[in-house]
């Protein structure tokens, strides 16, 4: 029906607001919190929240609420860098396959397959302790864990794409093949991508957040959710609040990321996917 | 390269053969799909010539294979004293503005994410590398040539009509001045009243610019309106050739016979006074053709042949062979003379 009622429908925009809030803490978290995300301050150690500390304090009288704040660009860094390197590399990697087919294509996506068959949170634990403790060490074992899932739906969307009449137009006009996959065939599989990439940028959060919290990832005193997370399980029966609120800010960040996930696909399996199908059905 | 007599375009027994879906190196090679089967055809400057037959029977491969989109497996296609079937990638590049093509479903054959501007402006781009106000300047002569309104440049393909989208894709096929169209089923997605006018178009088109057309259609209505000659394609194979009115008024073979007489006509009274039979039946495969005449299958004239001549169809091919000046058949009720 009316396509700009369905891009812009209330879980879309929810998502956005939540995504929005977190990026806006993430530019510039001194907006959010005046208070030093890494002030010790031993003797407000474990305080309740209250007024001046609204989310509490640590183990080490750090403000909750300002760590919090400050993790956001921790996370929104690594799901940045994770789908970054992973998108490019998948792209490039599926296009390839796609596009040329035969035994590259094979020995490709047999690697890809060897990817795809382990376990992610495993093996990211495994790269990621070969690689070393760190936030960067992380984001590399996370993207190094993601791009076979970019490299499949790249390499499937351009099998589809490349046998549209419009690919054999350019052709038929005498464009050259890296014409034909840059400028016909690449533009028209990005779409699920960008989908795919809006609802995986949860998943990618959780899992950087599972190895910080496994003490893997960002070091102290760099604020990371995961790890506050860990280091609050100690307190959780008498003071909940040190590892409640970066829980329930990771929790909401990934429902964010999962509206805005969900309407695009929504969007694109009513809009994008019908029209397509109806043109190659059409001949 | 030599030149060869001066038709602008030669194919001389041209075969195309796909492979079927699941086979490898060593598979046998019996479900080998004979799409185009040992074509040979000429076309002159400036000439129509009219490909018709039914869906499947190979037309569309056909031509594809002229514009070198898909490969021959054997035979050769000339264009112009080039051999197109020999050419490599890079030489091909350089010979596809002069051969363009129409695609039957614009629709499809026009990339959704661009608009109607950048569509037509693309080869100019490719092959004369134009930019800026001088580009603009082609694109809206060219909109102007084929009866678009340059308004309509920003307009996606979606958002074109049936009619306004073939006339995109037609001036996109005539940016590189190409001096041969093949026209793949131009019309048949479109409604009469619009077939009308693309047709027209092209007629004027062909006036205008001295274009040469290979025509392909199944319907005999259009071709009829706009062929010189015409040839009949049946299972990968042309059965007959001879200019429009012989073909309209005294097509020989069954097949032909038989696609004439299933146009339907104004007045019942008149219809089919020629006793021309009607076929039966499906095509076969092109992956097993029958062994003999590939039309034995539905033929009405088969028991004629094999009582009156003696001739086994089933098993003998007949040959294509010219009965009068410029008209051939291939079928044994015409021997040669």
């Amino acid at each position: 029906m009316n396509k700009t009622f369905q891009l812009w429908n209330p879980s879309l925009l929810l998502g956005l607001a939540i995504v929005g809030l977190f990026a806006a803490m993430a530019i510039s978290p001194g907006l959010f919190s005046s208070q030093d995300p890494a002030g010790l301050r031993l003797e407000h150690r474990l305080s309740a929240p209250s007024a001046a500390n609204w989310f509490g304090t640590d183990g080490v009288g750090v403000d909750v609420y300002s760590r919090v704040v400050y993790g956001a660009r921790t996370t929104l860094a690594t799901i940045v860098v994770v789908l970054g390197i992973a998108i490019l590399v998948g792209v490039s990697i599926g296009s390839v396959s796609g596009y040329l087919g035969g035994w590259i294509d094979g020995l490709l996506m047999r690697v890809a397959d060897v990817f795809l068959a382990f376990p992610p949170l495993i093996l990211a634990l495994a790269t990621n302790a070969v690689l070393g403790r760190g936030l960067q060490q992380t984001m590399f074992a996370v993207a190094f864990l993601w791009w076979p899932a970019y490299a499949r739906l790249v390499r499937s969307q351009i099998l589809a794409v490349r046998k549209l009449e419009f690919v054999e137009s350019a052709r038929a006009i005498g464009a050259n093949e890296l014409r034909i996959v840059g400028r016909h065939v690449l533009p028209n599989v990005l779409d699920p991508v960008i989908v795919r990439a809006s609802l995986d940028a949860g998943f990618v959060a959780l899992t950087a957040a599972s190895l910080s919290f496994l003490g893997l990832g960002a070091q102290p005193p760099t604020p990371e959710w995961g790890r506050m997370v860990a280091e609050g399980q100690k307190f959780l029966l008498d003071q909940w609040w040190v590892a409640t609120f970066p829980g329930i800010s990771l929790f909401v960040l990934v429902i964010g990321f999962n509206l805005i996930g969900e309407s695009l696909s929504g969007r694109m399996q009513s809009g994008l996917h019908v029209s397509r199908a109806e043109e190659t059905e059409g001949r | 390269m030599n030149r060869r007599g001066t038709a602008l375009l030669e194919v001389s027994d041209l075969k195309v053969q796909f492979a079927p879906r699941g086979s490898g190196l060593w598979s046998d090679k019996k479900g080998v799909v004979r799409a185009v089967d040992g074509v040979s055809l000429t076309l002159q400057r400036g000439e129509t010539l009219g490909l018709v037959g039914e869906s499947g029977c190979g037309k569309s491969t056909l031509g594809r294979a002229i514009l070198g989109l898909v490969g021959a497996a054997s035979g050769s296609v000339w264009f112009d004293g080039h051999e197109i079937t020999a050419m490599s990638n890079r030489e091909m590049r350089r010979i596809r503005p002069r051969i363009q093509l129409v695609f039957q479903d614009a629709g499809a054959a026009l990339n959704p994410r661009w608009c109607a501007r950048d569509l037509v402006a693309e080869p100019f781009k490719i092959h004369l590398s134009l930019e800026g106000a001088v580009l603009q300047q082609r694109v809206d002569a060219i909109f102007e040539t084929v009866g678009l309104d340059p308004a309509l440049g920003k307009r996606f393909p979606r958002e074109l009509s049936g009619g306004q989208r073939q006339r995109v894709g037609i001036a996109r096929a005539l940016a590189s001045e190409p001096d041969l169209l093949v026209c793949d089923e131009p019309t048949s997605a479109l409604d009469l009243s619009i077939q009308a006018q693309i047709v027209n178009l092209l007629q004027d088109l062909q006036d205008q610019l001295g274009l040469s057309y290979l025509f392909i259609a199944h319907d005999l209505g259009v071709v009829r309106q706009i062929s010189d000659r015409v040839a009949v394609m049946y299972l990968g194979k042309i059965v007959e050739t001879a200019s429009r009115d012989r073909i309209f008024k005294e097509g020989r073979h069954p097949y032909t016979q038989a696609l004439l007489s299933a146009v339907p006509v104004a007045d019942p009274e008149h219809a089919n006074t020629r006793g021309w039979k009607a076929m039966t039946g499906e095509v076969p495969s092109p992956s097993s053709p029958p062994l003999g005449c590939n039309f034995c299958t539905r033929c009405g004239s088969k028991a004629e042949v094999e009582n009156r001549l003696n001739i086994d169809c089933d098993m003998i091919e007949p040959e294509l062979i010219s009965v009068e000046e410029l008209h051939e058949v291939s079928c044994h009720l015409f021997p040669a003379n």
